[in-house]
């Protein structure tokens, strides 16, 4: 079943400011998913940099024998990454709803402080019922 | 002539008729705006319940003024002087120009006679905020608490207004509850009047 491993959020800076991952396989402990995550950040920006083509914002997508990695980021910089299973559908779907929730949970509460990491319960609530919806419409896809 | 529609001009501004305003503010708007005042307020003060109060009194300053407004868009400039009145006139009037609905329940306390509770299953300034776990009881209900303090006590019902989580089973994120207590003299003056 096409299933998401693990997402990513990091900050204009590189750090990352929330790490959650769904599934068995995938799993990694704080200081291996901050390493993959300033990596990840500095991939992006060679990326841009490498690109034979102007105005190239840095990696979208990345597929891999074991996995495959869709990257969203915002016009601030802010990165939203998923690492799932080869040939999970409706990622980039799943990573702008993600974003939304970001600015209406995280970004009006007034006890976020700005590029730290995410604490904030609503989101975290929130998210949980996205990714469960995406499940269940990627597996009902499956079905038919 | 025809087709020359003309706004009437008014020689002096006070003449001009209260317009209905704009029915609809964009709600992300108010939320950044909160947000900001819960922020800056928090850069001000030293302890929780100082935060309380500040938002508080930010509540009060609305509550006057929308007494003053509501008493003359809506209800004709007449003047409540019954508890349960002006109880009704917050639950539904003034809930429904603020937040776009009438509260959720009004009930009256059982354990002390000058208690009444409001209750909401959320308040619309809580929608997008997670009050973080040090920071205990802190509600930014307050300011709610407050609006509905500058209403009563500018309309002749002096009172206590503060705005709680009240836990519900079966529910992950609590209710809130407005609690109004009123002072003696409110009470004293209802049983008068009978």
């Amino acid at each position: 079943m096409a299933a998401i491993y693990s997402l990513y959020i990091i900050n204009k800076l590189g750090g990352l400011i929330f790490y959650k991952d769904y599934g068995s396989k995938g799993r990694m402990d704080t200081n291996d998913s901050l390493r993959v995550a300033s990596l990840w950040h500095s991939m992006h920006a060679i990326s841009q940099q490498l690109s034979p083509i102007n105005g190239c914002s840095g990696i979208e997508l990345l597929e891999a024998d074991t996995f495959d990695l869709h990257c969203f980021q915002s016009l601030t910089g802010t990165k939203f990454f998923v690492v799932c299973e080869t040939g999970t559908q409706h990622m980039e779907a799943l990573l702008k709803v993600i974003y939304e929730l970001y600015t209406d949970y995280v970004l009006k509460n007034p006890f976020y402080e700005m590029e730290m990491p995410i604490r904030c319960e609503l989101f975290d609530i929130n998210l949980t019922q996205a990714i469960q919806k995406n499940r269940l419409l990627s597996s009902l896809n499956q079905l038919c | 002539m025809i087709g020359t529609g003309k706004i009437k001009q008014y020689a002096n501004v006070l003449d001009k008729p209260l317009g209905k305003g704009k029915q609809e503010v964009s709600l992300s708007a108010f939320a950044f705006l909160f947000s900001e005042l819960v922020q800056y307020n928090q850069t001000q003060v030293d302890n929780i319940s100082e935060l309380e109060t500040r938002l508080e009194d930010a509540g009060y300053a609305v509550g006057a003024r929308v007494l003053e407004l509501l008493c003359h868009r809506d209800k004709g400039n007449r003047r409540e002087t019954r508890l349960l009145g002006i109880l009704s006139f917050v639950h539904s009037t003034v809930w429904k120009v603020l937040f776009g609905k009438v509260a959720d329940s009004l009930e009256k306390g059982t354990e002390h006679e000058d208690e009444y509770m409001i209750s909401e299953k959320e308040l619309l300034v809580n929608r997008f905020i997670s009050i973080p776990k040090d920071m205990g009881t802190f509600h930014c209900g307050a300011f709610v608490a407050g609006i509905v303090k500058g209403v009563l006590e500018n309309a002749g019902f002096p009172a206590v207004v503060t705005a709680h989580f009240v836990p519900v089973e079966g529910q992950q994120r609590p209710r809130t509850t407005i609690l109004i207590k009123f002072a003696e003299e409110v009470l004293r003056r209802e049983a008068r009047l009978g």
